[in-house]
């Protein structure tokens, strides 16, 4: 019988032959944690009477949520997450490294055919690369350190086939949104979504982070395209050899195969306050904003900070509206730097911050007050996620958060096509 | 452990997620665990983290705990005293962090047949719900043996101290 290609990575982590619904153990390839569930999960190692990690080189601490901290108690739990990282010799990522997700993908660790985890729901961002990448929480993260080793009910796979070419000012979140709208938000739990097709080829490392990123919005296990010229091309810039060559057999046996074809696709947009409450822009545009936030582990590398510069350049954001922009890596701002984007943002009115996870997580940096509503390029809006649970969070594009912040109001990308 | 739980049940909808749960604007700035409890389901149900009492069941519909990864979720729950969640169906981290902070996530396809405030008792053994207020009882999906060992021993923490070895 025929196997995907997460049956595949399975069966050669846990050395068996391993099919959908089979429970296994399987060696894990990289783990990482941030300062979200780090403080758990070094509390429960020394609880389990962790000595030592099992790879210190694979292991990487990212303080990315609250940085630079904004309250004691986590300059707290940065400086334990610092001293733990000094004592076992892990990867630190201090605050202002960027966010976990685009660090992992930067940093050599994935390559196509392994299995990564991350005490993170969006680890599952990394698929993008042909690995298996999945979040796990804080007490296994424990084991996971200790012994390299974790359980796993190998899942079964959703076929997600998108063809067609993308109209102008249409961009890859749209896709997933339209996707996530059309499955629901507990549509492939425990599943894995493996994405296909032409445009899914024609697409960017960029775009087919952000299609991986927000498999978790439909509940799913992981996200994940196999690995391509292009794949290869990213991680040899990376510096990164190895890897598996891996594709889902021809006979492999799917829960589903859904296809997609996106050539009249319109802007999308996901209303407050579920992420598969999806209409397009069209529909609710003319919806005053307060703030608008370009950036997050789904929409905060330079293709996303490009296109929302090409519509911001020579404009003014629109007065009463903060237009907050934060790259998802130190790497990224200093490309956008390059590039002349910062200029762009900064004559346009923008707040730029640190790389890091911003205002996404409720931490800091856009905090919302009740009755305020926001437009970002992040992955949830539920209630209360970027601070008062009586503000309104709606998620889309990079172009359609700049187009937004022009106006003031919801607007369609669409309309600075030809001005 | 206890494999029987009795208590009211506090009924709630479908996909209650984490933030929902326990706020990110809390989760990001409280590291005590007794500080952060209190901010429990606030959002849903004000003054929740005083109300409940111990031994107290969470029963709610589909995908139950999605969202982020955090641990602290199914934490505050077990520390305010809830004894158990039963929902429809759960997201999939948040059932794992469940078994692994010795919390029983159930998951039970007669949800809609219980009103808040019925009173509950859960038989893991027996793999059933009885619901004492109507006179009924529920199946519930059995847990996978490698998770019920993690469950009936308090947790992964609890089952390493107790053996002396990853479950694994």
């Amino acid at each position: 019988m025929g196997k995907t290609i997460s049956e595949k990575i399975f069966s050669f982590a846990s050395g068996r032959d391993a099919y959908a619904g089979d429970i296994i153990v399987a060696n894990i390839d990289a783990a990482m944690v941030h300062d979200g569930t780090a403080l758990l999960a070094i509390e429960a190692f020394r609880e389990i009477g962790g000595k030592a990690l099992w790879n210190p080189s694979k292991i990487a601490l990212v303080i990315d949520h609250v940085a630079p901290s904004s309250n004691e108690n986590f300059s707290r739990v940065h400086r334990i997450m610092r001293e733990f990282a000094h004592k076992y010799g892990a990867i630190l990522y201090d605050a202002g490294s960027g966010i976990c997700h685009q660090l992992m993908v930067e940093s050599g660790l994935i390559y196509p055919g392994s299995l990564i985890v991350g005490a993170d729901s969006h680890t599952c961002t990394y698929g993008a690369l042909g690995a298996f990448a999945t979040g796990i929480g804080s007490t296994e993260m424990a084991a996971v350190l200790m012994s390299g080793k974790l359980w796993f009910k190998v899942p079964e796979t959703i076929r997600i086939d998108v063809n067609g070419s993308l109209p102008p000012m249409v961009l890859p979140k749209d896709i997933i949104l339209k996707i996530i709208g059309t499955i629901g938000a507990d549509g492939a739990t425990y599943k894995a979504v493996e994405y296909h097709g032409e445009t899914i080829s024609a697409m960017s490392i960029d775009g087919r982070l952000t299609l991986c990123n927000m498999a978790v919005e439909m509940g799913a296990k992981t996200g994940i395209i196999e690995p391509d010229e292009k794949t290869l091309k990213f991680l040899l810039s990376l510096g990164v050899k190895e890897h598996i060559a891996l594709k889902s057999d021809e006979d492999a046996e799917y829960a589903e195969k859904i296809s997609f074809n996106v050539s009249d696709l319109e802007p999308m947009i996901a209303c407050p306050h579920s992420v598969d409450n999806v209409r397009s822009v069209k529909e609710v545009e003319g919806k005053e904003v307060d703030q608008v936030f370009l950036g997050s582990c789904t929409n905060g590398r330079i293709e996303d900070l490009r296109i929302a510069a090409e519509i911001l350049k020579g404009r003014r954001v629109k007065e009463g509206v903060r237009m907050i922009v934060i790259a998802a890596s130190r790497n990224i701002y200093l490309q956008a730097l390059r590039e002349g984007l910062i200029d762009v943002f900064m004559e346009a009115g923008c707040i730029i911050c640190n790389p890091g996870c911003g205002p996404c997580a409720g931490a800091h940096q856009g905090i919302l007050a009740p009755g305020e509503v926001c437009l970002s390029t992040s992955n949830r809006n539920f209630k209360g996620r970027m601070g008062s649970a009586e503000a309104e969070i709606y998620l889309a594009s990079p172009a359609t958060a700049a187009a937004t912040a022009l106006e003031g109001r919801i607007t369609d990308p669409r309309t600075f096509l030809k001005r | 452990m206890n494999v029987r739980v009795t208590g009211r049940a506090w009924k709630f909808g479908d996909n209650i997620n984490t933030d929902l749960i326990i706020a990110g604007k809390y989760k990001l700035s409280i590291t005590n665990i007794d500080d952060l409890s209190r901010h429990a389901m606030e959002a849903l149900v004000p003054g929740f983290a005083e109300k409940v009492k111990r031994g107290d069941i969470i029963v709610a519909g589909k995908n139950f705990g999605c969202g982020s990864s955090r641990e602290q979720a199914p934490l505050v729950l077990k520390h305010l005293g809830i004894g158990a969640v039963i929902a429809e169906s759960f997201a999939r981290i948040f059932y794992r962090n469940s078994m692994n902070i010795g919390l029983p996530a159930l998951e039970c396809k007669d949800v809609n047949r219980v009103s808040d405030g019925d009173i509950l008792e859960i038989d893991l053994a027996e793999g059933c719900v009885k619901n004492l207020t109507k006179g009924e009882v529920y199946r519930v999906k059995p847990i996978p043996p490698a998770l019920l060992e993690i469950l009936v021993n308090g947790g992964l923490v609890n089952y390493v101290k107790k053996y002396g070895r990853l479950p694994w």
